[in-house]
């Protein structure tokens, strides 16, 4: 529901990159997102493509990498990726688990096309 | 071609200031809970039952948020604490921006309990941080006991669930076994409180968790002094 303020967050983030090198033209940005981070990947799409339609920015590429939830487990520090949430440590089967990746909602890289 | 590594959170503005938020309240020694639930699980009616509860010189206050009208903050106000109603005019959640601009208003070293009753939405409110010291997600036994699964974000974040409502319990399908269970399937430590505004059954309980994170803020608070 409120994909379209961080679409707008992200563009204007990376029309920011593009500023600093003038003459240079916004191809790509790239958006990580962790599959905690209470945003839709589907919906941002769209987003993008309603901010950007019919401006000079529809051309601009967005890609989405998506990131699973990432598990550190507190017994022996193993780090495993899980969408089953109560998963033990695959190594050691303990249960005490801390959340360490799967909220990311991160601007990753912007490439510009140089004048 | 030129690729520019940027690297930093979409939502970094947003988390600049629920920092400077929590630092404000570390120093001030305001405890901070935010409250995120769908509409209708009963943030307000919990509320309005806590601040009945509390004595008039508590130094409590409520931020509340909707989209539209003052009314929950007409309905808190009536407790005689201090009540301030974010209208956020269609945004779908609170963000630290606004926290920040409502507590202008406020002097923060006069209040030791500051609740944050967030827009009515398990989804958005989750991904903003309000420089809370923890969220508490509500949830109704009106509503499915897989909600945790299906909106799992809020229950990992969350460190408190309150399951309201239970005296409707005989006349609805909610599994409370399974509502716990997929709680802590996608939160293993979550704490979990059972309660009904209506009857006050399980009431205490919601209460000796505020007591003690309560308890825990002095706790810090006077340590950090010495």
């Amino acid at each position: 529901m409120h994909e379209i303020g961080i679409a707008n967050a992200i563009i204007e983030a990376g029309q920011a990159e593009a500023a600093r090198r003038t003459g240079s033209k916004l191809v790509r940005i790239g958006i990580r997102i962790g599959t905690l981070a209470g945003v839709d990947s589907d919906a941002l799409r769209f987003a993008f493509t309603a901010l950007t339609q019919g401006t000079e920015l529809d051309t601009v590429d967005f890609e989405i990498q998506s990131c699973p939830r990432r598990n550190r487990c507190l017994n022996c520090d193993h780090q495993f990726e899980t969408a089953v949430y109560s998963e033990p440590c695959p190594l050691c089967a303990s249960e005490t688990i801390a959340l360490v990746g799967g909220e990311e909602l991160d601007l990753t890289y912007v490439e510009l096309e140089e004048a | 071609m030129t690729v520019i590594p940027v690297e930093k959170k979409v939502l970094s503005e947003n988390q600049r200031i629920a920092a400077s938020l929590r630092d404000r309240f570390e120093e001030q020694g305001t405890l901070c809970l935010n409250l995120i639930s769908s509409p209708g699980s009963g943030k307000t009616t919990l509320l309005e039952e806590t601040l009945g509860g509390f004595r008039p010189e508590e130094r409590v206050a409520v931020l509340t948020g909707d989209l539209q009208t003052e009314n929950d903050a007409k309905r808190l106000a009536r407790y005689g604490f201090p009540v301030q109603q974010i209208t956020t005019g269609g945004v779908c959640h609170l963000d630290g921006r606004m926290i920040e601009r409502a507590l202008e208003r406020w002097s923060l070293d006069e209040i030791d309990l500051l609740f944050i009753e967030n827009v009515g939405n398990l989804v958005c409110p989750s991904s903003y941080d309000l420089g809370e010291e923890t969220k508490v997600v509500l949830l109704s036994v009106t509503e499915g006991d897989d909600k945790p699964l299906k909106y799992p974000s809020i229950f990992a974040k969350s460190e408190l669930l309150v399951l309201t409502k239970i005296d409707l319990l005989p006349h609805v399908p909610f599994n409370m076994e399974q509502a716990r269970a997929n709680a802590r399937l996608v939160h293993p430590g979550i704490e979990i409180v059972e309660l009904s505004c209506t009857t006050g059954q399980g009431f205490d309980g919601w209460q000796a968790w505020l007591s003690r994170r309560r308890e825990a803020r002095l706790r810090r608070a006077s340590t950090a002094r010495v």
